[in-house]
């Protein structure tokens, strides 16, 4: 007779692993990945190699030689290059992808204890690692020519446009006429900027199929997106020359890829509702300060980094609401 | 029409109520029973009967020892061969009163017939005495003597009573087909409890999946007034008795508190069933229904069986078990408890008999936790798995028990729904011993 199992409930385990909900994140992205590739071509594609050999391949060696183990899910490993590389300009040079992806894993990863263990989230990580220490090569909007037959985007990001425009004291509305910038054609997909954020659309399709798959709650993204269109409909209803509307902070920039795919990251994002709600609240107040007020034109990667700080503190005073008081 | 259910986490298993359309059979009586002197919570009973008396159906063999206790009858006619400590289900050495059966006579005053008896004789007390006499148990798996949840403390006035028949486990069926064929035996039972506890309000709950006992119910109920058939939202742990009060009357049972205190007793339809036969039959709780189940075995059934009838005969009953099965589980997948001796044999709380495939059950490899939280989301008690998990090993039961471990009421939804496959209930169970052993000896001090 066959051996019988003796071992405490429950008896039944949930066939989603890990590797299952991440995968599902990378299906997520694919919309956005491509749309990236269509439109920047060669050189998107060599960042997105870069940027996913090297974030295995630097855990790969960790884990194996100082650690001694396998890499504990490879999926999460490569969200992480695939993200780092949605967030570079797609003219960027090779290196700026393997440096960045070095210090995503190595530094904001492995340094922490691997997955599960990094307060930061490693892509976003990266992506400001490279921006302080490689200003010019990640602010380089020279777009390359991608495989639609369209002319490739060049120039600064409209984010940066209209940063610089105010600067000079062009109105805001101004330039945005001025350069066709309404938001609007972020939406389908003719927006400058990093690779990934050249398509809202691509973005919330991927967002769309996160939820279908209950692989993240809404409550973060909505909470960010919420945050950003109270905020900048106030600024802008005070003074549209100064400030720009909320269609266009909602589509612009890497707003929507952050709220979708970096802050809703398990490891750094809290456990509970409450929890997310204020840390989405956080990361659209952050954004909208920073896009108004900072030096820098986008806000999206700081507001995110800064909230990952909070996340412990979050989840050690927003504990569930208990069944028994 | 929004269904009620409870208010905090709680999981969707897929049900896999197999048998379901197979009718309450007859099992047939064992050549051999052995009788367990603890098939209730608390102190077992002291046997009464020794090696060579002859003893029939229904008559008493164990006596309770001390309040939370309960009688234990025969649940055969024949000669005690022994009176020996044996391995229960559970796999722990407990006494059995040994059978060899002779015949199948009941003992005197036991009605055998399937008449119905509609009329409720006798005072509160004396119903009481009925049901505590014929060793009436919880038989949704709990088996908390019945007798003591229906006599409160003084202090306490209990305004429902609520029947659980959710059944939210999944796979067992062993409610649904007795709502389905004994529907008015179990309101009846259902009255006697009410009478017995002076409550105006009785609540039958049934989860949605399970309309044909709704309806058979909501026929049965028809002619009274006072009880209400309810029809629940299906999730897991619905029947669990916190979150039963919790769905039906929005009250919440206070940490550490019994259910009373918020005017509730919970009472299974199994039990109400068993009552009623108590009662008006002045039959012993000497049989129950059980599901036998599993997608590797050809049979799927629900069968009467006698209390003390051995597991491998049962099985035997449906070819056998199979060469693919790798675990035996008395109850359902989510509580159930993995049964090692397949000569233990069956008890009062026993509700399903599921076999299970290594791809079913076996456990999966751990992995890293990544913080996702569906633990914390599925938790209905609204606790932090995660938390304990790392508390729990490393050993920081101070935290745990602010963090309430003690109020965990394990149901399984955290570590069944875990994508990194980790034992969640596994370290919360040690480590909620330890926290308990910590307040225990605070409170003798």
């Amino acid at each position: 007779m066959a051996k019988l199992i003796v071992s405490p409930s429950p008896h039944f385990q949930n066939k989603t692993t890990t590797q299952v909900l991440m995968n599902d994140v990378l299906i997520a992205l694919a919309p956005a990945t491509l749309v990236s590739l269509l439109f920047y071509g060669w050189n998107a594609l060599l960042l997105l190699l870069v940027c996913v050999a090297t974030c295995v391949g630097c855990e790969f060696l960790i884990e194996k030689y100082l650690r001694g183990r396998e890499i504990p899910c490879i999926s999460a490993t490569v969200v992480t290059g695939v993200l780092l590389a949605l967030n570079l300009p797609p003219a960027a040079p090779w290196w700026v992808a393997f440096v960045g992806s070095l210090a995503a894993i190595g530094i904001a990863k492995m340094c922490f204890g691997g997955l599960g263990q990094n307060i930061f989230n490693p892509a976003i990580f990266g992506r400001v690692f490279l921006l302080v220490s490689f200003p010019v090569a990640m602010t380089s909007w020279a777009a390359p020519q991608g495989w639609l037959p369209i002319d490739a985007f060049s120039g600064a990001t409209p984010l940066a446009q209209i940063n610089e425009g105010i600067r000079q004291g062009i109105p805001a509305d101004q330039i945005i006429a001025e350069n066709g910038l309404s938001g609007w054609h972020a939406f389908f997909g003719a927006a400058g900027g990093s690779a990934g954020e050249v398509s809202a659309l691509a973005l919330i399709i991927g967002f769309v199929y996160l939820l279908v798959r209950r692989v993240i709650k809404p409550y973060i993204p909505v909470a960010i997106l919420c945050t950003v269109v109270v905020m900048t409909t106030i600024f802008w209803l005070v003074d549209p020359g100064k400030y720009t509307g909320p269609v266009f902070n909602l589509l612009s920039g890497g707003l929507l890829l952050g709220a979708i795919f970096m802050a809703t990251d398990y490891v750094t994002s809290p456990m509970t509702t409450i929890g997310m709600i204020i840390y989405g609240v956080l990361i659209g107040l952050l954004t909208v300060l920073i896009r108004y007020f900072g030096s820098y034109p986008e806000g999206v990667s700081f507001a995110i980094l800064i909230a990952n700080a909070t996340v412990p503190l979050l989840n050690k005073y927003c504990k569930p609401k208990r069944f028994a008081a | 029409m929004k269904y009620r259910t409870f208010r905090i986490g709680g999981v969707h298993p897929a049900e896999q109520k197999l048998a379901k359309d197979a009718a309450i059979e007859q099992f047939p009586i064992p050549a051999k029973v052995a009788i367990s002197m603890a098939q209730h919570l608390g102190a077992p009973a002291t046997p009464v009967v020794e090696k060579g008396d002859k003893v029939k159906v229904g008559q008493v063999i164990g006596t309770p020892t001390g309040f939370v206790s309960g009688f234990v009858h025969s649940s055969v006619s024949g000669t005690v061969t022994a009176v020996e400590p044996r391995a229960d289900l559970a796999g722990n050495m407990v006494m059995h009163v040994c059978i060899d059966v002779e015949g199948d006579e009941y003992a005197d005053g036991i009605v055998t017939s399937d008449r119905i008896e509609r009329d409720i004789k006798g005072s509160p007390e004396i119903l009481l005495e009925k049901i505590k006499k014929a060793g009436v148990v919880g038989m949704g798996g709990a088996t908390f003597p019945t007798h003591i949840k229906l006599a409160p403390p003084k202090d306490k006035k209990a305004e429902y009573l609520i029947i659980n028949a959710a059944e939210c486990e999944p796979y067992v069926t062993a409610d649904d087909r007795l709502m389905r064929e004994h529907p008015h035996e179990i309101v009846l039972g259902a009255r006697i409890m009410a009478r017995v506890l002076g409550v105006e309000m009785v609540v039958i709950a049934v989860e949605e999946n399970k309309p044909e006992a709704f309806d058979a119910l909501s026929d049965a109920t028809l002619r009274y007034v006072g009880i209400d058939v309810v029809k629940m939202k299906k999730k897991y742990p619905q029947g669990g008795e916190k979150q039963l009060i919790d769905a039906i009357t929005h009250r919440r049972v206070p940490s550490g508190g019994l259910p009373i205190e918020t005017g509730c007793v919970v009472q299974n339809v199994a039990t109400s069933y068993a009552v009623y036969q108590a009662v008006q039959k002045d039959k012993p709780l000497i049989e129950r229904v059980m599901t036998v189940t599993g997608e590797c075995l050809p049979e799927q059934k629900n069968y009467l069986v006698r209390i003390g009838t051995p597991i491998s005969a049962i099985l035997d009953s449906v070819g056998g078990l199979p060469m693919e099965s790798a675990k035996v589980i008395s109850g359902g997948p989510m509580m159930g408890k993995a049964v090692a001796n397949l000569e233990a044999t069956t008890q009062k709380g026993s509700s399903c008999l599921l076999v299970l495939t290594p791809e079913q059950t076996a456990r999966t490899p751990e992995t890293v936790c990544i913080r996702c939280g569906r633990c914390t989301q599925a938790c209905p008690m609204g606790l932090e798995p995660w938390l304990m998990n790392r508390l729990g090993r490393n050993g920081d039961y101070a935290a745990l028990e602010e963090n309430k471990i003690y109020d965990c009421i394990e149901c399984g939804c955290c570590q069944s729904t875990c994508p990194a496959h980790i034992p969640l209930l596994d370290i919360v169970r040690t480590s909620k011993a330890e926290v308990m052993k910590i307040i225990r000896s605070r409170a003798k001090k």
